[in-house]
């Protein structure tokens, strides 16, 4: 098509008035824009100026729900229960008091609550929900509920809060939680947020903490709009938090009641363990307390009642009690001289029932003297002379190693609080804690278990297993984790010849079976279930103070602790216990029943048949057992188990 | 024969070219792109690989792709008009039969190496086509009815494809674009004026029985509607991001809170904050000052195109200009309106800042063109 170049000029015109206009229309649109953008970032921005921006749009976390703990069979340890409570909001209730009045006219509040609530109330902001009544049960709750209508400003809310069923049995291993504090807030690079949030709790002892992390999940985030005096106004937004893993500890929790029943007022603690796996099934230290009281915040006249208490129900006797082993240690300086090479398990010492060393006098506990003692009656009748000879034979070096082969001396990896490492005491421990050199005298002390050694129950049932199974076996606490079951540990071969592990075993049969054994009225009489074992008797005080050798005319404080370290079946263990009674006397009274009663409760599954033990005693632990008021644990959770 | 032809010897040839680009346009564009980089650098909380760095690569790519759209004659892309558009609408079907076949609303071609999103393509193709057609028509019959309707089946007929991919947002700037061409083309206010008044009755009509026996839409259609055009009533839902999007806009203040620090944005609380919401972290960080310098760094640049355009004597450089030109200011205008909450939420993302590879590039090509006219005017 040919133009002019009139028509051209004329066209090229018209577009450019329009462009013209059409640049108008969006510069007078950018002009609008950018008012707006005025309003928004400037004008909006200054009529709110008396707010700190952080606080127009608040994120609020939401607390994740904690983790559970179960036992080895699933059944509940700690739980979260819903925690009903009920709350005012002065400025939507207007009379408080009048409310108040009602609200007591529905559920028991006494004259005292109502008191604190609102001086609460006027101290507070008006739109500050007060708590009225915290923990109330379900019928009041929904007496309150249903009679909202009438109760302006009064609002009924559900929250979690930790609880453990189980109460008293598990509080030193699982502990508790509690809410956080300063201290728990320095020893962290980068707290979690979650951590802010008003009450929140954290596990202060035990699994509870140890666990944390797992037991804690992940905090959800809220974001709500408050307006410039902090009132809540409406939820802009939802991030959900994730809920912490479940933990499955090996604990089997009716074998942990049962040892804490059993254990009733003593001052005594109990580890029992799977010697194959390490699992612990019971790890029980009493008195115990109720886990419970300190999550509500118990009141000072607990607490006190529970410190002043001379048998120290707060303090876990099973890791962190430190005694001395006393006989029971024989097996350590026992192993050692046989591997040393310096004794054969037939090795005959004269027992004259004392032991003469650079003019010092060390006694047998037996006056009169054994006689002549090979290695298996020395175990057998603990006799002391015996491990004195040996020891200035093998010399606490080699003994000290063995001790911490057997796992003496050594700080367990378990997830509870102030694990106690112990002292397995050699040359270069005295000169680096004392800055002496290690005597003689002190050799002939440590082979009885006595002088500078001390062990914890735990490591007394780590050595037992070990000696059982001939394998460096360690404890484990958790199963599972979540829904995955953890592996169980190949425990190595402790690299100590059979044949000597078998003569000390020897030795710890004939202590329960043998005729003259020290334990052997607490044998297990059938034949499949047969135990061994060895007793100890710790001296808390020497003789020469007070000239009392009799314990029962001892003040409690000074009597010797009684201990007993088992394992059974004889012939392919299965579980190894040791038990400590601090101050209970000698260790075949005291501690050699308990010992028997939890390994049978261990291997039967069920409260032991009187048909394991011994004719004459069987009337005696049938009361015992009868008198024993066990708890219901609840229901096991098979599908918990199985996963 | 156009007028372009007769006067091409007065255009610069060969590396004469490089004079005659339009080098405050370029410099614009770059600092608008750049301060992008320093968003998304931003948003991705100091990393730079994560949408900063492929960003920065891609405009690159896009400058080259750009010089060379430039130096090449703008008459043959008029000559190419017909063809680059029949050629995007071919894919634009090819689209959504591929789309139908696979699963979901699918919107790219995938070739090797390079994804085609027809639709972005069909951005300028259009304008393209329309300046190529109002070249073509005698400037007389503009507004001859018969002459209006076939541009609008020229916009029509891809905007309908676009919609049914379904990509709400694509198809108004289209057909935005599209009216915006025909009205620097000529064509009469009446027709312009007709078009908005039988939108508007629609519109009214639709509210105005809405709750009588006589409503158009059902119950359902209304809400949704409802949602769509006040999203604070939904403030979970629809009206999340604006919500969030005019918080992070109204915490900036006069002068931000400064580069990197913007919290918004920062706590994921924006979830397009990389893309079609990347305008609010520079209000935050930047405050009014920088919001505000940025509106007008765009305003420079379509002020230029418009300048170019009206310094042009060539209709089909002239109309190419203002069309490329329009369909930025339509992008800018309608997601910062939606950001700032002045308009319902369509997924329209911020030319040169959002991240996002097709449009950048297109945009640029489009930048080509505009220079190509610019560099071949006749003078």
């Amino acid at each position: 098509m040919r133009r002019t170049p009139r028509d051209t000029e004329d066209s090229a015109r018209k577009v450019r008035r329009r462009a013209f206009l059409m640049g108008s229309a969006m510069g007078a649109f950018v002009a609008v824009l950018g008012a707006r953008m005025r309003y928004l970032s400037v004008d909006q921005a200054e009529e709110f100026r008396l707010l700190a921006e952080e606080n127009r749009v608040n994120i609020r976390l939401i607390p994740p729900a904690r983790g559970l703990i179960h036992d080895r069979n699933g059944k509940l340890i700690a739980g979260n229960e819903q925690n009903y409570r009920v709350v005012i909001t002065r400025e939507d209730a207007g009379d408080v008091e009048m409310v108040l009045k009602r609200l007591a006219a529905i559920v028991p509040l006494s004259e005292e609550e109502i008191a604190r609530t609102l001086r609460e109330t006027e101290r507070r902001s008006p739109f500050v929900p007060i708590i009225v009544a915290d923990r109330m049960s379900w019928q009041d709750f929904s007496k309150v509920a249903l009679n909202a209508p009438s109760l302006p400003g009064v609002t009924p809310e559900v929250g979690l809060s930790r609880s453990y069923p189980l109460d008293t049995d598990f509080a030193h291993v699982v502990g508790y939680v509690g809410p956080v504090s300063e201290r728990d807030l320095a020893g962290m690079e980068t707290p979690d947020p979650v951590l802010q949030i008003p009450k929140f709790q954290i596990g202060k002892i035990g699994v509870e903490r140890w666990r944390e992390d797992d037991l804690r999940g992940r905090a959800g985030q809220k974001r709500i709009e408050v307006n410039h005096v902090g009132r809540v106004m409406r939820e802009l937004g939802r991030i959900e938090g994730d809920p912490g893993d479940d933990l499955r500890l090996t604990i089997d929790a009716d074998i942990q009641n049962f040892t804490q029943v059993r254990l009733g007022e003593e001052s005594a603690a109990v580890v029992a363990m799977d010697v194959q796996t390490g699992d612990l099934l019971a790890i029980a230290s009493a008195p115990s307390f109720n886990p419970n009281l300190f999550v509500r915040g118990i009141s000072q006249a607990d607490y006190s009642s529970l410190m002043q208490n001379d048998h120290r129900p707060l303090a876990d006797k099973t890791v962190q009690g430190l005694y001395p082993p006393g006989s029971t240690f024989k097996m350590v300086t026992a192993l050692a001289a046989l591997e040393a090479g310096v004794v054969t398990p037939d090795t005959g010492v004269y027992c004259p029932g004392h032991f003469e060393l650079g003019g010092r006098r060390f006694a047998c506990w037996k006056r009169g003297g054994h006689g002549t003692v090979s290695l298996h009656s020395a175990l057998a009748e603990s006799c002391d002379v015996y491990f004195y000879e040996v020891s200035l034979k093998v010399g606490i070096d080699k003994i000290a190693e063995m001790g911490r082969k057997l796992g003496l001396g050594v700080k367990h990896d378990l997830p509870m609080s102030a694990i106690a490492a112990g002292v397995m005491p050699d040359k270069a421990w005295k000169m680096d804690s004392y800055g002496e050199e290690w005597r003689i005298g002190d050799t002939v002390n440590a082979s009885i278990g006595q002088g500078y050694v001390l062990t914890s129950p735990l490591q007394l049932a780590v050595m037992t297993a070990r000696i059982a199974t001939g394998k460096a076996v360690a404890p484990r606490l958790v199963l599972g984790h979540g829904a995955e079951e953890l592996p169980v540990p190949e425990a190595p071969p402790l690299d100590i010849p059979a044949q000597y592990l078998n003569a000390v075993r020897r030795g710890m049969d004939e202590v329960m079976n043998g005729a003259r054994g020290t334990a052997k009225s607490s044998r297990i009489v059938d034949g499949t279930l047969q135990m061994a074992g060895k007793t100890g008797t710790a001296q808390v005080h020497s003789y020469g103070e007070t000239g009392i050798r009799d314990n029962k005319q001892l003040p409690w404080h000074l009597r010797d602790h009684a201990l007993f370290v088992c394992y059974a079946p004889v012939d392919k263990p299965k579980v190894a216990v040791a038990v400590v009674v601090e101050h209970g006397g000698g260790g075949s009274t005291a501690a050699a029943p308990i010992g028997r009663d939890v390994l049978l409760r261990c291997l039967t599954g069920g409260i032991p048949p009187l048909s394991a033990y011994p004719a004459a005693q069987r009337g005696r632990i049938e009361t015992q057992f009868n008198e024993m008021k066990l708890r219901d644990t609840g229901p096991a959770n098979p599908a918990r188990s199985r996963a | 024969m156009s007028f372009l032809e007769y006067r091409i010897k007065t255009a610069p040839t060969g590396l004469r070219k490089v004079l005659f680009i339009n080098w405050p346009l370029v410099l614009l564009i770059t600092a608008v792109a750049s301060v992008g980089f320093l968003m998304l650098y931003s948003v991705a909380g100091g990393e730079i690989d994560r949408w900063a760095e492929p960003q920065m690569k891609r405009f690159a790519v896009g400058m080259v792709l750009m010089f060379g759209v430039a130096f090449t004659p703008i008459w043959l892309w008029r000559n190419l008009s017909v063809l680059a558009y029949l050629g995007a609408f071919a894919l634009l079907i090819v689209v959504e039969l591929v789309g139908r076949v696979g699963m979901g609303a699918q919107r790219w071609i995938e070739v090797g190496p390079i994804i085609l999103q027809p639709s972005e393509m069909m951005k300028f193709t259009l304008v393209m086509m329309l300046a190529a057609y109002y070249d073509w028509l005698d400037p007389k019959k503009v507004s001859h009815p018969l002459w209006v309707l076939l541009p609008v089946l020229i916009i029509v007929a891809p905007v309908v494809l676009v919609l049914m991919q379904p990509n709400l947002g694509t198809s108004v700037m289209l057909l935005a674009a599209g009216a915006a061409v025909m009205f620097c083309a000529g064509v009469s206010w009446l027709y312009f004026a007709g078009v908005a008044g039988i939108v508007g009755g629609a519109i009214w009509g639709v509210f105005h029985f809405r709750g009588t026996p006589w409503q158009f839409l059902h119950d359902y259609q209304y809400k949704r509607i409802d949602t769509f055009l006040d999203p604070t009533a939904d403030p979970l839902g629809a009206g999340y991001n604006i919500i969030q999007a005019q918080i992070a806009l109204g915490s900036g203040g006069w002068g931000g809170k400064g580069f990197m620090q913007g919290t918004q944005s920062r706590l994921n609380f924006l979830p397009e904050k990389h893309t079609d919401f990347i305008f609010t972290t520079l209000a935050e960080e930047f405050g009014f000052i920088g919001a505000f310098s940025l509106l007008m760094l765009y305003a420079a640049i379509i002020a230029f195109c418009v300048i170019s355009a009206m310094q042009n004597r060539d209709r089909y450089s002239q109309l190419l200009i203002l069309g490329v030109a329009a369909n930025l200011f339509f992008y800018i205008a309608v997601n910062l309106s939606m950001v700032m909450g002045m308009a319902p939420v369509v997924g329209v993302p911020l030319p040169l800042l959002s991240y996002g590879g097709s449009a950048m590039l297109v945009l640029l090509v489009g930048f080509g063109l505009v220079q190509s006219a610019h560099v071949h005017r006749a003078r």
